[in-house]
């Protein structure tokens, strides 16, 4: 009699549900999952070992290119760690601005989780609902960066420039008629904050729109309810964090717990799931947009009425202004030593963790008091949220891998780093 | 014109003898005829992959395809260009014979299943009297494509599908037969033009409200079961399993290309196609209008019966732009424990309707 064998299979890593560069390999015993083994490395670029040969400010666009979907996240991190390092308080015009923009980043995440979700799951309409208010976000991104994903916004210190006071506009192009022109900049009119208002005000409206094609939709409700289920001990046990916490029930939210910034004086709720599972994962993402959006509006009324600094007036740690380096021989040294050397940390070692979208990102950096750190270490919540795939995933079927993929939220920038 | 075709048998008797004469008219008939049906069959389903871009297009805020002839017309064409040009690559461990024979066994009996299709009275190829009977055969045929695709190409990803779309087709095929049999029950005829004829008499059509006289009233239930299942039989979102894009990448057909994949993707959209053809006839009345007034029955049967299955058309691709995917073991439950016993009671129920004095069949 011939033997019978478990069905083997490569899921990815070129795999349209694969997110990036995933490779798992599969065990099915017809449809069923009986191992999924993640194999990783395939995008790893050496993050912290670089770091290592860089002044603490070229290492920041670094950061970035991590998890590339919530790209000043990472930076924030990064920018809070050496902060504690150099014993430097910031101002709070730019503490307002990195909460404003890391909630910006937050539905940034959340919306490409929700699509890439629902893609896998099959509704492929959410998907490109949701790039349409990626549009005017990335835009935000653009205004104050330049850049509309990898945007080193975040500086040691601060943030590279004020908001700006006039939101960049469609030029004339033979490609769209001055109408439609017209009608593209109708919102752009005043400054990025007007932008970013109208943007808080149409959202909650976008969120109900994707409410109605998933949350009560009994195809959806069956692929994602009792999916992927994890207790609340299991998930403490396996580090989860982030809305993979939450979805749990744990009510665990480093802006709240660990208050960093200005979380402490924006008004804001922690949702959290009951059963732990890939629909109430997804709920609390969900209300995450509205909460995200609450933050921004409160924001933008504060940012609005104060203005000030955006950045330390230290200039062993910020390049002086333009004017003043052309005119004044110490700020001219002050200059050149920082583009040359870069700062000089003290010496000692620091964790610095936020609430980044997918979990606690921290950054953990041992200085020797060189301009570069001696060793840099990533804490990414997508490692330690794939590390459980084998355990998410045993028992379901092959349909529901792809689901739980999704409801992770990995990206692979930051598993291999 | 009856005239010139009598002149053409004539002339073939003349030149053939009365033995071989005739029969060489009919092949060469037929054969033309086949032909006259076939090439604009394609054509829809040229026209229908484009309705289909443009339709989800603008449902996803986007416009679709426009760059092609005016306003992305010519699409379907440079879409046919493409896939002719590109290499038919078989893979290395594959059956090249059954390789090959899986597409054309698959768009075969998507074609064949049109000889029985009335378009209008009088309007069809094969006027036969088991006609439905002859569809529920031939399009269970399809199955084998998908079933010997998967299987030929060696690929983990391609045997899955076929799998999946195996077992899908055969738990529907069930459903969707014993709910064409409740209308064959009250039609009373195999005969497709019989049952469309059927739907023309009845208490609201001899009120001009034809529509109501129309056998998706009364067999409510049914028709939508039918729906759903045709959609499940053409592998169709939300029950598109079989391809299942993000699981198993695309299913049967993930080692084809060129135009051996353009047959499969042909298959699926001439299934689409008779299926909802298929449900104007039985339940929607075919080419019958829908109001007995001087203006609707003043445009020709056949746009009635087009426009008719423009809108399942219609719905086809509007459940493909809303739902998410059904995981295969819900198909499986969704067909076994809920269709198939619900038409199974159907049956009955109209059994013994039609053999109470409420019958409202008796006077077909």
């Amino acid at each position: 009699m011939a033997e019978i064998r478990n069905y083997t299979m490569n899921f990815g890593p070129q795999h349209p549900a694969a997110h990036g560069v995933l490779r798992l390999v599969l065990e099915l015993d017809g449809e069923v999952i009986t191992r999924a083994d993640p194999h990783i490395g395939l995008l790893h670029r050496a993050t912290e070992k670089l770091a290592e040969n860089k002044t603490y400010v070229q290492s920041l666009p670094y950061m970035d290119r991590l998890d590339y979907i919530s790209m000043m996240c990472n930076e924030h991190a990064y920018c809070l760690a050496v902060e504690r390092l150099l014993e430097i308080e910031i101002p709070l015009r730019a503490q307002y601005i990195r909460v404003m923009f890391d909630e910006i980043t937050r539905i940034l995440n959340h919306l490409l989780f929700l699509a890439t979700h629902a893609l896998d799951i099959g509704a492929m309409t959410v998907f490109l609902y949701t790039f349409r208010e990626r549009e005017d976000l990335l835009d935000c991104y653009e205004a104050v960066s330049g850049a509309r994903m990898h945007a080193a916004y975040y500086r040691p210190g601060g943030v590279y420039r004020d908001l700006p006071e006039e939101m960049p506009k469609h030029l004339p192009s033979p490609y769209r008629s001055a109408k439609e022109i017209a009608r593209l900049n109708e919102r752009r009119e005043g400054s990025l904050l007007d932008f970013i208002e109208r943007f808080t005000e149409t959202f909650p409206r976008r969120v109900e729109e994707y409410e109605t094609l998933l949350t009560d939709n009994r195809i959806w409700k069956q692929r994602t309810v009792g999916i992927g289920v994890v207790s609340p001990e299991e998930a403490l046990a396996r580090g989860f964090t982030g809305p993979m916490l939450r979805g749990s029930g744990v009510e665990w939210d480093l802006r709240k717990k660990q208050p960093y910034e200005v979380y402490d004086r924006v008004d804001f709720d922690v949702p959290v799931g009951v059963n732990g599972d890939c629909y109430d994962r997804y709920l609390v993402r969900m209300e995450e947009f509205r909460q995200s959006n609450r933050i921004i509006r409160q924001c933008i009324d504060w940012l609005r009425a104060n203005p000030g600094p955006v950045i330390v007036e230290d200039h062993k740690v910020a390049p002086p202004s333009r004017v003043a380096m052309k005119s004044n021989m110490e700020e001219l040294i002050h200059h050149f030593k920082l583009f040359t050397e870069g700062i000089h940390v003290p010496p000692g070692e620091v964790y610095a963790a936020i609430e980044h979208p997918k979990g606690e990102f921290g950054i953990y950096i041992v200085s020797d008091g060189a301009n570069k750190p001696y060793r840099l270490k990533i804490r990414s919540s997508a490692f330690t949220h794939l590390s459980a795939m084998d355990f998410l995933a045993t028992g379901h079927m092959l349909a529901d891998v792809v689901a739980i993929i999704g409801t992770v939220d990995i990206v692979f920038g930051e598993v291999d780093r | 014109m009856s005239e010139i075709v009598h002149t053409f048998e004539g002339y073939s008797a003349a030149w053939f003898g009365p033995e071989w004469g005739p029969a060489l008219f009919l092949t060469v008939k037929t054969l033309l005829l086949i032909v006259a049906i076939a090439i604009p069959i394609i054509l829809c389903v040229a026209y229908l992959t484009l309705a289909e871009r443009k339709v989800i297009g603008y449902m996803q805020v986007r416009i679709g395809p426009n760059r092609v002839g005016w306003n992305g017309l010519l699409q379907p064409f440079a879409d046919v260009l493409k896939l002719l040009v590109k290499e038919v690559v078989v893979p290395t461990g594959a059956n090249r014979f059954l390789f090959v024979l899986a597409p054309m066994l698959s768009l075969m009996p998507a074609l064949a299943a049109w000889a029985v299709i009335p378009f209008a009275p009088e309007l069809v190829l094969a006027d036969i009297n088991a006609g439905l009977l002859y569809l529920l055969a031939i399009t269970s045929m399809g199955v084998y494509g998908v079933i010997i695709a998967g299987w030929a190409a060696n690929s983990k990803y391609a045997f899955l599908g076929a799998m999946r779309s195996a077992a899908q087709i055969v738990s529907y095929e069930i459903a969707m037969g014993f709910a064409l049999i409740c209308v064959l029950m009250v039609s009373q005829s195999l005969n497709i033009s019989d049952i469309v004829n059927g739907q023309g008499r009845g208490h609201f059509a001899e009120k001009g409200l034809n529509f109501l006289s129309w056998n998706w009233l009364p067999l409510f239930p049914m028709f939508l079961v039918y729906f759903i299942a045709a959609v499940a039989e053409t592998n169709r979102a939300p029950f598109d399993v079989a391809e299942g894009e993000s699981e198993i990448v695309a299913g049967f057909h993930v080692e084809y290309s060129g135009m051996t994949f353009a047959l499969f993707f042909l298959a699926e959209y001439a299934n689409m196609i008779l299926v909802s053809t298929l449900a104007a006839l039985m339940f929607l009345g075919g080419w019958l209008s829908p109001v007995d007034s001087t203006f609707a029955n003043a445009v020709p049967p056949i746009l009635w019966l087009a426009l008719k299955v423009a809108a399942l058309l219609f719905c086809f691709l509007w459940f493909r732009a809303t739902f998410p995917r059904y995981r295969y073991d819900q198909i499986m439950r969704l067909g076994w424990k809920i269709f198939i016993p619900l038409t199974l009671i159907w049956v009955a129920v109209i059994g013994i309707w039609m053999q109470t004095p409420y019958n409202i069949w008796s006077g077909s």
